[in-house]
């Protein structure tokens, strides 16, 4: 049964005042709270000029150093002091290397049974010939999973930090233009028309092949986002806002982090290893091979990409 | 390719002895950015491609910019087109 609820009431409903906060409108102040107008600021001049000459004094005899002879017995026992503490430190770590097993000896702790499963049965579980990869993303996967994670919390605080989200702000601290970047550098310029290409695809090679061989997900996006920053420090923000702006940037990070979150949660609700009887493994060396891996390895790298040129961006203008 | 490798060791205690002992921080980031691609070779010696594409990406090439936007925003770098 439906009937008509009156405004007021609907104002109270939990699915308004959730829409409301989500949009970011500011809520209503109740009629009872009322904002009290501050007294405005009267400079006491008298305790002013109190306090300054106070400080001044203060100041003044803190830092004689013929008069003040603690301050000149500290200043040489913090320099002492510190010299002794890095040379315990130093010889601490030294003596304790020195008990570590040498490399590559048989009898290392680290040289367990768990070394020889990954090795044994590396390639029949995973399907992918780079063993490196198959263990970080397979056997390891909750670690990636959460590595990932602290990339996207990493930029998040950076956006916070850094943002700069008006318009008239920005051109007051003079962010808006070019200020901050070469004026068309054409030896830049050009170079950067060799690279940049040249750079991407190394860097969707290694992110395709992590599977394969030597790379994956972490290596080939920091090289896209590294060839980003050289596009944007050559050509500047507007060429670069025409294919990766502010939107597809968050579009591609949130939904490639939400996709690998709902890949992760089916990996580990089938037991993280009971996969080869879903996804077909296929045959090792084989692009379209070794489960999971591979559209794992492409997530990871678009998120890493984001994330390079993202601090780039925000550290430079404050804007993506 | 013993010598090799020890030279390498030897370039990276120098480079990051150098870095603390630089009074120019401009010249600093220059020497760490050349400690990582020392340690990207290093990690090619020691049978790991992965992590040395990773170290030069990331150490040589990402860190430092990171680092040299930074000193340009707080100028610490001298302006070069100071009369503009």
């Amino acid at each position: 049964m439906s009937r008509r609820i009156s405004n007021e009431e609907n104002e109270q409903r939990f699915s308004v005042r959730a829409k409301r906060f989500i949009s970011g409108e500011q809520r209503k102040y109740r009629e009872e709270e009322e904002i009290r107008v501050p007294l405005e600021y009267v400079p006491d001049e008298e305790k002013n000029k109190k306090n300054k000459e106070d400080m001044e004094n203060m100041l003044s005899k803190a830092y004689d150093l013929d008069e003040n002879r603690s301050l000149r017995f500290f200043r040489h026992f913090y320099r002492i002091a510190a010299l002794l503490c890095c040379i315990m430190l130093v010889a601490i770590l030294l003596i304790e290397v020195s008990y570590l097993p040498p490399v590559g000896s048989a009898n290392k702790p680290t040289n367990n049974e768990v070394t020889q499963k990954y090795i044994e049965d590396g390639l029949t579980d995973t399907g992918g010939i780079n063993i490196v990869g198959g263990m970080i993303l397979n056997y390891r996967a909750f670690d990636t999973f959460g590595e990932t994670n602290v990339l996207y919390i990493a930029t998040c605080c950076v956006m916070i930090l850094l943002l700069v989200e008006d318009k008239p702000m920005r051109k007051l601290l003079k962010m808006d233009d070019r200020s901050f970047e070469p004026k068309s550098d054409i030896i830049l310029q050009k170079i950067a028309m060799f690279l940049v290409p040249i750079v991407f695809m190394f860097g969707l090679y290694v992110m395709f092949n992590g599977h394969l061989g030597p790379g994956g997900g972490f290596a080939g996006g920091s090289m896209i986002g590294a060839g980003l920053i050289l596009y944007v420090s050559a050509y500047g923000t507007k060429k670069t806002q025409r294919f990766f702006n502010e939107k597809i940037y968050t579009i591609i990070k949130v939904a490639s982090l939400c996709i690998y979150g709902v890949l992760m949660i089916y990996f580990f609700y089938t037991g993280a290893n009971g996969l080869d009887n879903h996804i077909p493994l296929g045959t090792p060396g084989h692009i379209f091979s070794a489960g999971l891996i591979l559209p794992i390895n492409i997530l990871v790298g678009l998120e890493v990409a984001c994330t390079m040129y993202a601090f780039y961006a925000l550290f430079r203008r404050g804007d993506i | 390719m013993n010598l090799f490798t020890y030279i390498l060791l030897g370039l990276l205690l120098v480079c990051a002895i150098a870095v603390s002992f630089t009074k120019k921080l401009l010249n600093s980031i220059i020497v760490f950015m050349s400690y990582s691609l020392i340690m990207s070779i290093i990690w090619i010696l020691l049978e790991s491609p992965d992590l040395a594409i990773t170290e030069a990406a990331v150490g040589a090439g990402v860190t430092s910019v990171l680092f040299f936007v930074t000193l340009k925003k707080i100028h610490a770098i001298d302006e070069e087109d100071k009369d503009e």
